[in-house]
């Protein structure tokens, strides 16, 4: 992938205060390429970077890492063969159990993933499934709660990564455990809203393996130039499809071997 | 329908069957059949495997996933009955010169220990009665001339049962979560679909319970050392020539099944 970039410094700043006001508001955008059509990988990455650094020094606490795009039939409809990744901050952390308020989100859907906390730091390129693992402290299911800002999910790769890859909020539970203990490529995982199942699959939903799409966002990590510190929280990919929400609605999420995530959401 | 009509309709299956050909849809020529009908049609169909030398070596369960169910527009289960000429070891190739238009399924098959009859069997009864699950492939195949089915087709033509494949890996329903249990199937090493134990009615053991009770209405108990297939928990995979499958279940094992030669339609 090119990370190459073709918006000047003035442009990242003005495409980064639209989505910083579009996710600090909760309002809908039209994507960014409508206004940048040769606006390239790069350039969301430059925007996403840019957006981290003014959220970072604004007190929040960078705490990790998602990948998105991770099962074939999503990167087959964007045209890519990599996924894309966005940050994760304390600011986007909900507790388990608790209420999720949706006023500050424009349309938010939740998915199910497994999540990586590190113990060693991880660095690309050529990070690997087994690098992965042996840098993983635990492993622990949870939810992630997915927020476009583009209106009526109307978007490109360009727009979706300068969006931070629809990151929202996100919700670890469960049990820890050793990846070493466990099948993570066979874990089940159902997800139910008011008590009726709307989403199942299993972990090999992601890119074959949950550990091969954390390998693949250290890689992306390296062409930005950037490693992967000890003790990041890193959420893998959704292993269901993303499931709209609304106050109102409670669900849980059930992994094999895993526990479960549980949160209801409020106006 | 009469007895007479129920005995032509299951013969003709049977021929249909034996030739490997199909018929029009039962549905098409006797839009009045019932659900009722159709199993007597089964019935006779059955008969008719056993009576050349076969024998009933336990049930499968069809129709136990929701887009299924919002297919056939119905909301239960159905069930049709193995026989010892359907069973494949793991590993094994078939031949799809014996099928008409196969298609495979991954799901999980529950060998019992104990008899077990309804009505008023539970999903605890079910693992009660379970000497072990394994992972297993069931080869739908419908004797109706391209699948166009009604419900009560498939019922009439035994839950368009074809052959199964019993995996090795033998498990413990005490020791596994059967109902978040994952399932990976795979095509050619690549990945397929995934699915979980939760897409059967719930739960697989939901499944052998309801039905166990659906056949205790009519008094036929499940018998120990009996298979039963409990529902998909896949998309249907057409297969051809050269074609190879293998599923895993987390926390039991795999089943893996390949394919040879040119089915009939």
């Amino acid at each position: 992938m090119s990370m190459e970039t073709t918006l000047s410094r003035e442009d990242i700043v003005r495409l980064t205060e639209r989505i910083e006001g579009a996710q600090t508001r909760a309002y809908a955008i039209p994507k960014l390429t409508d206004e940048y059509p040769a606006m390239t990988i790069g350039d969301g990455y430059a925007v996403q970077t840019e957006l981290r650094r003014r959220f970072v020094s604004q007190g929040h606490r960078h705490v990790g890492w998602k990948a998105g795009l991770t099962s074939r039939a999503k990167m087959q409809q964007m045209g890519v063969n990599v996924p894309s990744i966005g940050f994760l901050t304390d600011r986007m952390a909900r507790p388990e159990n608790s209420a999720i308020a949706t006023g500050d989100l424009v349309h938010p859907r939740v998915e199910c993933e497994v999540a990586f906390v590190t113990k060693a730091e991880l660095a690309g390129p050529a990070c690997t499934r087994d690098d992965v693992l042996s840098a993983t402290d635990y492993v622990l299911p949870a939810v992630e709660i997915i927020d476009s800002r583009f209106s009526g999910f109307q978007f490109d790769l360009e727009s979706v990564i300068a969006d931070n890859g629809s990151s929202a909020r996100f919700v670890g539970g469960g049990r820890a455990r050793d990846p070493h203990e466990l099948d993570l490529r066979t874990l089940g995982v159902v997800m139910e809203k008011n008590g009726e199942i709307v989403a199942m699959g299993a972990s090999a939903a992601v890119l074959g393996h949950p550990a091969e799409a954390v390998a693949m966002l250290v890689n992306i990590l390296a062409e930005l130039g950037e490693r992967l510190p000890a003790g990041s929280f890193v959420m893998s990919g959704g292993i269901t499809e993303a499931i709209a929400v609304a106050p109102g609605d409670n669900v849980i999420a059930r992994f094999q071997d895993l526990g479960s995530v549980s949160m209801r959401f409020v106006a | 329908m009469n007895d007479e009509t129920i005995r032509h309709h299951g013969d003709e299956l049977y021929a249909a069957w034996r030739d490997r050909r199909t018929v029009a849809p039962l549905t098409e020529r006797a839009p009045d059949i019932t659900l009722d009908d159709a199993y007597r049609i089964a019935l006779r169909f059955i008969d008719r495997r056993v009576a050349a030398g076969e024998t009933i070596i336990g049930k499968k369960i069809g129709v136990t996933s929701k887009p299924v169910q919002e297919f056939l527009g119905v909301f239960q289960p159905d069930f049709g009955q193995l026989t010892s000429g359907m069973v494949f070891a793991d590993g094994a190739t078939i031949d799809l010169g014996t099928l008409i238009q196969p298609k495979a399924e991954a799901e999980l098959a529950f060998v019992l220990k104990q008899d077990l009859k309804g009505p008023g069997i539970t999903a605890m009864d079910v693992i009660r009665a379970t000497d072990y699950v394994v992972p297993c492939f069931e080869i739908v195949d419908s004797r109706i001339t391209d699948w166009k089915i009604k419900i009560q087709d498939t019922v009439a033509d035994n839950a368009s049962c074809g052959v199964y494949v019993l995996g090795e890996s033998r498990g413990d329903p005490r020791k596994l979560d059967i109902t978040l249990a994952g399932m990976v199937l795979e095509k050619n090493g690549e990945l397929h679909a995934t699915g979980v134990g939760a897409a059967v009615q719930g739960s697989p053991a939901n499944a052998v319970a309801w039905l166990a009770n659906t056949l205790g209405e009519l008094g036929i108990p499940f018998k120990a050392g009996e298979v039963i297939l409990s529902g998909s928990q896949s998309p249907l995979v057409p297969v051809v020539d050269g074609d190879e499958l293998v599923c895993h279940v987390g926390g039991l094992g795999s089943c893996r099944v390949k394919f040879s030669g040119r089915s009939a339609a």
